[in-house]
This record gives structure tokens, sequence and C-alpha cells, in this order.
């Protein structure tokens, strides 16, 4: 029988997960596998930094629903995917990272370029393989995408040796039972707390449905719409869920928390029933644990069990895939009818008209950022894959964009990711070819990985990327201002960078907007390139603060709704 | 407050670093922990004595795990518990028949017995090689050496017994 090598071996493997692209750098030992990789169907996008290839990764994985790949080299290599891994643990993205590791007999040595990578990565991702037989490759590759993939969502890394790599071996296509004892992500919800959930729904006078990132992750969002449309429950959807219900609805709130709406943070505050579902009580949603919400029963739905009772301890606690369980509780519901809620309905509308989010553009003073996230909006018609850096940026793009869709939304949510937006653009766009990307980065967050833009350039991946110069960390000087007397420690980033040559010395085309009256002349121009990677740098008031806000660790029920304006929950 | 959690695992490599690190994380400190075959092939028993306030959220991160099949923790009056213990005391000939006769109430049997000292062991309880220890001391404990903590569940009694026996 033909023997084939260990990276031969991975390869194939890799192919019978129909993996169509992997993003990384290449280096002495994982150069066996690179080898291959030019005869097999498999796109490799080359990054220029592992942290790069890891985002990217992200991104595609968070466009399309699907595993993404990234692939780097021993040590430093491995290292600089730590941030990546950390990331997509936080925010259960499911990709599946393949280092390289010096020879077996080399590990444990100090060997050139040795990291102890499966270590170093243990706590980051959801599981990690050191591969010390090329025979188990399928099967290790097979599992990694299943785990990956199922259950709550995350990284998995695969370490391989060189030696490994190189070892020749008898190919065989991995079992088709996995052998994986410990690990049975529960699917369906138990069908009397389903009941004991609807019977709560019927009866509850002010209930919130309070989702976020699982629904999404799951497919549920045509579940969760059935199920607000039959109920008439108001819904708020995290951050790190935007888009899993339509912002265009009638029963949409927008997000929660720190800086989510007035409304959506006062109905929870105020409501007697929270329905809440691949969400995970976050603290940036919760503020004092111990005053949200302080009068509602809740239900709270997730796939992973760790999440119940973490922070909440839930009347009716539901373990099972976000779908199918908003489906059980569709079905459950059936055709009842919806209680009248009038009054409380009634509330949510006067809130909503009393305390919109707001901002004011004067159309001779400095841009500001929320004008032109909302210009992009209105000009792309909305029909955008969304990316964002992490900052007050982040923050007005989640709050100013109306999502009606899952999966247009891309963000760092849990770790807090500086860096993420451009080489998650790149990798979104490499996952859906046929639709717009457009990041909206901080000039902070952009220049900690803007050399992926040549990525871009080199690979002829048509992102478009809107920098918003303010020329500070502008999330540090908000909380500056508001909490260190304006003592402006290491928050400014001066004002020497020339963003328009820095994008063309990339290989992009750069525009730049200084007043208003520019801003949607610059998107209309960076949407009729098509043949470069667009950065469109808009030069914004760095003056301009993010509200509503709920100073960290404070209670909900007072929020900031503007500079000086605190509303106090009736 | 101790805690003895009994996590049933995969016989793979790294997995004995899993747990302990998901304990580390929370800075709970590891009071002993035993790792050995269990019933089934290929299958690990890790007993953990453990110091925390609570564990519940840990069992659940500790399910989290891949390779961890199932986590019960013992409760004392519901569980059997033993450890091992090799002690050496300093006992010249003159003391040795003091130290034997200790030795017996406890069922301790020496095991190498030299010029000046000797060497003892026994099993059991863990209070009751607590107890022994400490009548040792007075003669000079020169080493020692425990095994981690080992427990099962008792079988319940009468109704309330789930156990079934496995052919
Ligand atoms: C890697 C990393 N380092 C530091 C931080 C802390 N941090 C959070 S927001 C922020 C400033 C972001 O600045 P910028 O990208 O200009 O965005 P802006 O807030 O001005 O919109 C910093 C430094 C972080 N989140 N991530």
């Amino acid at each position: 029988m033909s023997t084939i090598s260990g990276a031969e071996a991975l390869i194939k493997a890799l192919e019978a997960e129909d993996v169509d692209v992997a993003f990384g750098v290449p280096g002495g030992a994982i150069l066996p596998l690179y080898d291959p990789l030019l005869d097999s169907s498999i796109r490799h996008v080359l990054a220029r930094h592992e942290q790069g290839a890891g985002h990217m990764a992200e991104g595609y994985a968070w466009a399309t629903g699907r595993v993404g790949v990234c692939i780097a080299t021993s040590g430093p290599g491995a290292t600089n995917l730590v941030t990546p891994l950390a990331d997509a643990l936080m925010d259960s993205v499911p990709i599946v990272a393949i280092t390289g590791q010096v020879p077996t007999w080399a590990v444990g040595n100090d060997a050139f370029q040795e990291a102890y990578t499966t270590g170093i990565t243990m706590p980051a991702t959801k599981h990690n393989y050191f591969v010390t037989n090329p025979d188990d490759l399928p099967d290790v590759v097979h599992e990694a995408f299943h785990i990956a993939a199922t259950g709550r969502p995350g990284p998995v890394l695969i370490d391989v040796p060189k030696d490994i790599l190189n070892a020749q071996m008898t190919w065989h296509s991995a079992a088709t039972e996995l052998d994986l004892p410990g690990y049975r992500p529960t699917v369906d919800g138990h069908p009397r707390r389903v009941k004991e959930a609807v019977e709560l729904m019927a009866n509850a006078r002010r209930p919130v449905l309070y989702v976020g990132g699982g629904v999404i992750k799951a497919g549920g969002s045509e579940a969760l719409l059935e199920l607000a449309n039959r109920t008439g429950i108001p819904v708020t959807t995290t951050l790190m869920g935007r888009g899993c219900f339509p912002d265009s609805h009638p029963l949409a709130m927008g997000m929660p928390g720190m800086h989510g709406t007035y409304t959506a943070i006062t109905a929870i505050q105020k409501s007697d029933l929270l329905i809440a579902v691949g969400v995970r009580f976050d603290d940036r949603v919760t503020g004092d644990p111990t005053k949200f919400a302080p009068s509602a029963q809740v239900v709270h739905v997730d796939v992973d069990p760790a999440e119940i009772g973490k922070v909440r301890t839930p009347e009716v606690p539901i373990v099972g895939d976000a779908r199918r369980v908003l489906e059980q509780l569709v079905e459950a519901w059936g055709s009842r009818q919806q209680p009248d809620r009038t009054d409380w309905i009634e509330q949510i509308r006067t809130w909503q008209r009393e305390h919109p989010l707001s901002y004011d553009q004067q159309p001779d003073g400095p841009i500001k950022q929320q004008y032109v996230v909302e210009e992009i909006h209105r000009i792309t018609g909305g029909d955008a894959i969304v990316v964002a850096g992490v900052g007050q940026h982040q923050m007005w793009t989640s709050q100013f964009w109306k999502f009606d869709d899952p999966r247009k939304w891309i963000n760092s949510g849990g770790l807090g990711t500086m860096g993420f937006a451009v080489p998650a653009a790149i990798g979104a766009a490499v996952g859906k070819p046929d639709e717009l990307v457009y990041a909206i980065d901080g000039d902070g967050c952009f220049q900690m990985t803007s050399q992926e833009l040549i990525t871009a350039a080199e690979e002829g991946i048509p992102v478009k990327i809107a920098v918003m110069n303010n020329s500070v960390y502008g999330m540090v000087t908000q909380w500056q201002r508001l909490f260190y007397n304006e003592r402006y420690s290491a928050s400014q980033l001066g004002s020497k960078v020339d963003y328009v040559m820095l994008a063309e010395a990339m290989g992009c085309a750069g525009i730049r907007a200084t007043t208003p009256d520019e801003v949607a002349p610059a998107i209309e121009r960076s949407l009729a390139i098509d043949d470069r990677p667009v950065v469109v740098e808009f030069v914004v008031d760095p003056e301009e603060m993010v509200f509503p806000m709920i100073p960290s660790g404070g209670s909900n029920d007072e929020v900031i709704v503007a500079p000086g304006k605190t509303v106090v929950a009736p | 407050m101790y805690r003895t959690l009994s996590v049933f695992v995969e016989d793979r490599p790294g997995v004995l670093a899993r747990v302990a690190s998901l304990l580390a994380r929370r800075g709970f400190n590891i009071r002993s922990l035993a790792v050995g075959p269990s019933h089934e092939e290929g299958m690990s028993k890790m007993t953990i004595v453990v110091e925390a306030p609570e564990l519940e959220q840990v069992k659940k991160q500790l399910h989290k795990l891949v390779n961890v099949v199932k986590i019960t923790e013992l409760e004392p009056d519901r569980s059997l518990e033993r450890e091992i213990m090799l002690v050496r005391v300093s006992a010249p000939p003159g003391r040795r028949s003091e130290v034997l006769e200790i030795a017996d109430i406890f069922k301790a049997t020496p095991v190498d017995v030299g010029h000046s000292s000797m060497c003892l062991q026994v099993a059991g309880d863990p209070g009751k090689i607590n107890d022994f220890l400490e009548l040792l001391r007075p003669f000079g404990v020169v080493d020692l050496a425990k095994s981690g903590r080992i427990a099962l569940a008792r079988e319940l009694k009468g109704k309330e017994s789930k156990l079934r026996a496995v052919n």
C-alpha cells in the first residue's frame, strides 16, 4: 500500500472537512505542510502577522458560520496566535488553528523556535491536540472540526511536530464514529422546562427577550422572530447578538448594557420576566449584578450549562441549542392569545420617545462618528457586513447601524481586542466574496493591524475600511475625562500619520473627509472603487463621548444619557 | 472548606494539567490529588481534595473539558475515603517496642527497620492516619510520604439506592 506524509494527510483531512481557505504565515516547523498545500484545492491567504491570520479565520467564521482555519509555525508563530484564540474562545467563534512544532526529539529542549504551544494555549482554546503519531491525524482533524463547530463553538488548536509532518503514514479516512465520551452537547431543551417557560411568558406583564450571540451561532433568528411575533414580547439584542432580531421590527429595543439604549436598559430593570437566550449576563450588560433586573424572574437558555446560574440563578434553566429551544418555545406557545400588555408596550414607546439615541452634527462643526455610521448605512442601503474594532467607534456602530439580518455584524465583544477589525474584515470578505464588507475602525485600533491591508491588496480582497481619526484612544480619553479628572495619560496618538499615503503605500486607495459635507462623497467614492481595498479617513471630533453610559460596576437604574444628565429609573 | 471531587476522565496526555489548571485559575488550593486507572478500560479516576468555598461553577467548567466524562462531589458521610502513609520515625533500639506498640493499635506495619529509625506503613481513613502521626511525633518523625486521598461513594441504603451492580 502506498504511503503519504503526515503533511499530505493533514491537507487531505482538511479537504475532507470541506476547508476552502486557510489564513497563515509559514516558517521552519510548518514548511512540510506548506509544500503539499500548493497542490491542494485549499486557497491560502498569506497574512502579514499571525494575529492577522487568526482574526481573518474568525472573520470568516463570523460571516459564514463555517469553521475558519489558520496556520502558523512553531514558537513566535504560535504565540502570535494566542490573542485571536482567546478572542475566539470569549466570543464562541469556531476556528481551527494548526501550528508547526519542533521535531518530537527536540520538544522540551529549548530548541530553536520552540514554545510549549499546547500549554500556552490550553486556557485560550476549547480544546487542543499535540500530535505524536501521523496515523492519528485524520481522526484528530475530524474531532477538532467537530468540537470547534458544535455545542458552544470555539477555537481548537492542533500542534504538529515537524517530524510527524514528514513521517510516512497509510492514509485512512477519519473514523465515522467520534470517540468523545466526555463531549456530548445537549441540543433539545427539556420539555418540562420549556412548558414552564411558556407558562411564565403567558403570565408575565412586563416580559423582555434578552438575546445574544448564541442565537446567531445556532441559526435561531427565524425562530426568535416567530416567538417574538407570537408572544408580542419586546426584544433587546446584545453587542454579540446585534442582527439576530431586526432593528426595524416594532418590538426591537436595541442594545442593553453599558452603552445600550435607555429603553433596553430600563425595560430590563422594570421587567418581571427576562427570557435570556444565548447570552451570558456579561458584566458589560448587567452592571452591578445584584441590582440587575431586580424584579424579574429569569428563563435562561444556553447550550453551555456553565453559563446557567453563573451570574444569575434562573427560575427556569434550559440547557440546549438556542435555535432548537426557540422552536420548542414557539411550538409550546402554539396559538395562545397574547395577553394584554398594552401598558408595557406603551411604556416602552414612551421611553423610546423621551430618550432616543442622539447626537448633534453641526453642518460647519467637526464630523461626528455617529453621522459617519449613519451615512454609510444610508448610502449602502444597510446592505453590508459591518466590522468594528474596539472603542467608541465600536459602540457608535453598534448603536447607530440598523441591523436587520444575522451575520452582518462582526466585532470583538468579550475580549475587546483592538486590531480586530482590519483582519476580521478581510476574513469576512474571503468568506463572502459577493458581499460588501465595510469595517469601521478607530485610528488606535487601525494602527495595531493595518499592515494586513497589504494582504488584502496582494490577494485582491476588496474591503473598505473607514478609519475614524480622532487622534486619541477615544474610549480611554472618555474614561479619563469622566473618572480621572481629565488627566489624559498615554491616550494621545498625535497627528503625524497620513492615512491616505499609508493606504496608498500598501496598494490600497486612500480617501479623506475632513468636513461633514465631505462625508457622503467620500463614502460614495469608496464604493465606486472595486479594484483595490479602500481606506477612508474621517477626521472626527475627539471630544465626542459615547452615551448613554453606565459607569463600570454601577447600577443599571442610573443611566447617564448625556453629559451631566443622569436619568434614574422611575 | 475542603471538598472532595471524584473526576472520571479519559486517560489522555494532558488531562491532569487541564483539570489542575482550571482549579488553579480560580486560586483554589489543591490539598491532595490522586490519579489512577478506573473500572473502565482507557479511563482514569482522579480524586481531588480542594480548598474552596463552593465548587458549582468549577464543576461546570470541568465538565466543559472535552476529556472529562463525569464529576461527582463526594460528601464525607456518604463516601469512603482512604489514604496510605509511609512514615520514618527515629527509633533507637531502646524505644522500638514502644513505637511498635502504637503501630499495632493502628494496624501499621514496619516495612524497614534500621539502626536508629524505622519505617511504618499505614493505610486507612485519613483521620485515623492523622491520629497515628500525632502519636508518633514525640519520637521524632524523620520523613514522611502520603498518597493522595482516594474515595468512592458509599452504596445508599434501602430505597435511596441508585447503584446497580456492573456485570
Ligand atoms: C489590544 C488592546 N489593548 C488595549 C486596549 C484598551 N483599549 C480599549 S479601547 C482603547 C482605545 C481605542 O482607540 P481607537 O481605536 O482610536 O478607538 P476610539 O475609542 O477612539 O473609537 C484602548 C486602548 C484594548 N481594548 N485592546
